[in-house]
């Protein structure tokens, strides 16, 4: 970077954070805009244009993975590197390791996002990367893991900060999931089995799979919170005891509500009732999260007038709310029976993935981009921009899967007079079509919104660069007077 | 112990924090392994022919499972739209499982023997032009693409290894004979294994082109094997209800 020439070198390792931060900008626009094209193939189908890399079916685990792992993965890599090293005193530790999380992690993104259009994947939701991939992520995070724990070691405090328990639980979970999840017999490079089958293997998966949710997206996000939340707002977590009881709560029911995302179906009943029990009970810890996040701002309620950031962070915690909400009630068995295959699930996830993980993780950057390259954020009008377009946007793409879902669920279980089936699947999927235009435009204004963001940053790093410039040239007029 | 203890110890947070996300993965997965009701006993359930497999293979590499479920429920619309529930036992061999999570097309657990070999075909190389209301992707590529059968020996091996009774061995052969009898036996042996999914494909013809092996006829066997393997005029009603 320029400014390391002129500024004595860093306290801390910003390095890595500001890379991480930009490749994530680069990858939530990538994901999203997948993510808004394979939403308008549902809507008119003619767009899979007969190429079997841009048909819904190969491109749909190119947009969860770009999402999830690349924009989702590359903003925790940030904000966990900046807040350990924040919230410890130290400098991150193994700078080169560091540097292969970043190339290793990027590198295995974009590359599992291409070989999934060109065919290879494992067929499990979440988890297609094929097995060399699967190895290569493991490396990163076992270095990811190495890093972390060595900077926790180094601190010059006595005391973990309660963020740091957060990320420290998701980097063992994630760990977890992803060997046991990814077991499979290579047949060659690019294709394997997995070494499960029928129901072990699907509750394995949702074993993983709910708990990517869990922990990744969730567990995760709550260590950003912990700390973004509390800075931006200038006050202290608002109950250390309460932060204490949810996170351990939390990292232990999760564990057990995977099941639910089988419910009614060949899994034995003991396994699905469970998983629905720890669900509903799930809620607690949840919410002790979103109460200790949102009564942080108790006493400067007024920054939600005055502070665009501090509403991306608090709207990021209501949608928090929202969706743990809707999660145990959707894991009731009779709501399952309705809303399981439907349109409701897909909501459901994006009113966490965007609510939630979206909106906190910008609130997180806009937090970190004028400390991270040292100048003011250029506008903070487009700010506020990002967040109505960001916001209709998730308004719009939840409402229409809450009416293509629980329509479709309605229409497929309604019987006529004589005791038939009232409809036809293919009337379902009729009754979807506006419904799906809708949510491909919520999904449209969500990746405007980033636009804007980007463009904010663009211009942020531009000024950060000519200021950089002047001081430079002032600094070389006077040695050359000197 | 107090929190403080562990707040101000990284090791043993770490050692904490493991032994609480384990429980849940193991009072709940590996019973499944252990407990016999957990598949019910059925007869019929076989793994797949070569050629069905090839066509399971394309089936996960196009991403089908994305749109459709392979798990039917107990419920009375699903029974008078796709047919008696799903049985544990018919995803037995399935490596991955298929069940899905969603469906924008409907579910394909029993799709097979219910539309012939040519409505597949038409389906699947232009779904509009015999369900126009359809939004599934056109797939013409498929009969276009010649299947490649060269590397069946490292998949059915790979496979075996997982546990699925593919036989390499005169005595696992054996044990197939007395199992499936010799028909299937002779379609589960790897060293057969060419011949036979040649056999099957020009036999059938699931892809309408005689003397051609196309990626659509692997899929087309494979769809139409989908919940045919058991017979549930066999079974009461109440017995399936045993194992749940």
């Amino acid at each position: 970077m320029a400014q390391s020439s002129a500024l004595p070198v860093e306290q801390y390792n910003y390095d890595i954070v500001r890379k991480f931060t930009i490749v994530a900008m680069v990858f939530a626009v990538l994901g999203m805009s997948v993510g808004v094209f394979i939403a308008s193939e549902l809507a008119w189908p003619f767009l899979n244009f007969d190429i079997p890399a841009l048909t819904f079916g190969r491109l749909r685990p190119v947009h969860t993975t770009l999402v999830i792992f690349g924009f989702g993965g590359s903003a925790l890599f940030a904000t966990s590197y900046y807040v350990v090293q924040r919230t410890s005193q130290a400098r991150l530790a193994f700078p080169w390791l560091a540097e292969f999380t970043f190339w290793g992690w990027t590198g295995g993104v974009a590359l599992g996002a291409l070989t999934y259009m060109m065919g290879f994947t494992q067929g499990r939701e979440y988890a297609e990367f094929e097995w060399p991939l699967d190895i290569a992520i493991t490396l990163v995070w076992v270095s990811y893991f190495a890093i972390y724990v060595e900077t926790l070691r180094r601190r010059s405090q006595p005391h973990i900060y309660v963020a740091n328990w957060f990320y420290l639980a998701f980097i063992l979970a994630v760990a977890l999931l992803h060997i046991f999840n990814n077991l499979a017999v290579p047949v060659s490079l690019t294709k394997s089995y997995s070494l499960f089958s029928g129901v072990q293997d699907a509750m394995t998966q949702w074993w993983y799979g709910h708990n990517a949710v869990g922990f990744f997206l969730t567990a995760a996000f709550l260590g950003m919170m912990y700390y973004f939340v509390p800075k931006q707002a200038g006050r202290p977590v608002y109950s250390y005891r309460l932060s204490i009881i949810h996170f351990w709560a939390l990292i232990f029911l999760y564990m057990w509500a995977g099941g639910h995302h089988l419910h009614w179906t060949s899994l034995p009943d003991w396994v699905s009732t469970l998983s629905a029990t720890f669900s509903i009970l799930l809620l607690m810890p949840s919410w002790g999260g979103m109460i200790n996040g949102i009564m942080t701002l108790s006493g400067a309620w007024d920054k939600l007038r005055s502070d665009p950031i501090m509403l991306f962070l608090i709207t990021s915690l209501s949608f928090y709310g929202m969706s743990t909400f809707e999660g145990p009630l959707m894991s009731l068995k009779s709501v399952n029976a309705l809303s399981h295959y439907t349109d409701w699930t897909i909501g459901h996830v994006h009113s966490g993935a965007l609510g939630w993980v979206a909106l906190v993780s910008f609130g997180a950057f806009y937090h970190l981009i004028p400390r991270l390259w040292g100048a003011k954020l250029f506008s903070q009008t487009l700010v506020y921009v990002h967040f109505w377009l960001a916001t209709i946007g998730i308004v719009l793409y939840i409402t229409s899967m809450w009416v293509a879902g629980i329509g479709q669920g309605l229409m497929l279980r309604s019987f006529d007079d004589y005791g038939n089936l009232a409809y036809t699947f293919i009337e379902t999927v009729e009754f979807m079509h506006t419904p799906y235009i809708w949510r491909a435009l919520g999904g449209a204004f969500f990746v405007a919104g980033v636009l804007v963001m980007v463009y904010n940053m663009v211009m942020t790093l531009r000024a950060a660069r000519r200021e950089q410039a002047a001081i430079e040239a002032k600094l070389a007029a006077k040695m050359a007077k000197a | 112990m107090r929190h403080e203890h562990i707040e101000t110890n990284s090791g043993l947070m770490i050692v904490l924090i493991l032994l609480v996300i384990s429980i849940g993965g193991l009072v709940e997965i590996v019973p499944l392994f252990y407990i016999n009701e957990t598949v019910e006993k059925v007869d019929g359930v076989r793994p797949y022919t070569p050629l069905e497999m090839r066509g399971r293979d394309i089936y996960v590499r196009e991403g089908c499972y994305l749109c459709h479920s392979q798990q039917i429920r107990p419920f009375r619309d699903e029974w008078l739209r796709y047919g008696h529930y799903s049985l544990a036992a018919e995803s037995q061999y399935d490596h991955p499982f298929q069940w899905g999570s969603k469906r924008t097309g409907p579910d394909l657990a029993r799709v097979g023997g219910k539309y012939s070999n040519q409505w597949h075909v038409q389906h699947l190389k232009a779904p509009r032009s015999v369900v126009p209301q359809s939004i599934m992707p056109n797939y013409p590529w498929l009969l276009e693409t010649e299947l490649d059968y060269s590397d069946l020996a490292s998949r059915m091996g790979a496979l075996r290894a997982t546990g699925v009774p593919y036989s390499l061995t005169q005595q696992e052969y054996d044990a197939n004979v007395s199992r499936f009898g010799k028909v299937v036996a002779d379609q589960l042996d790897i060293s057969q294994a060419q011949d036979s999914l040649m056999k099957q494909a020009h036999e059938k013809d699931f892809d309408g082109i005689p003397g051609q092996i196309t990626e659509m006829e692997a899929l087309v066997a494979y769809l139409q094997v989908l919940g045919t393997m058991v017979d549930f005029t066999k079974y009461d009603e109440g017995y399936f209800t045993t194992f749940r």
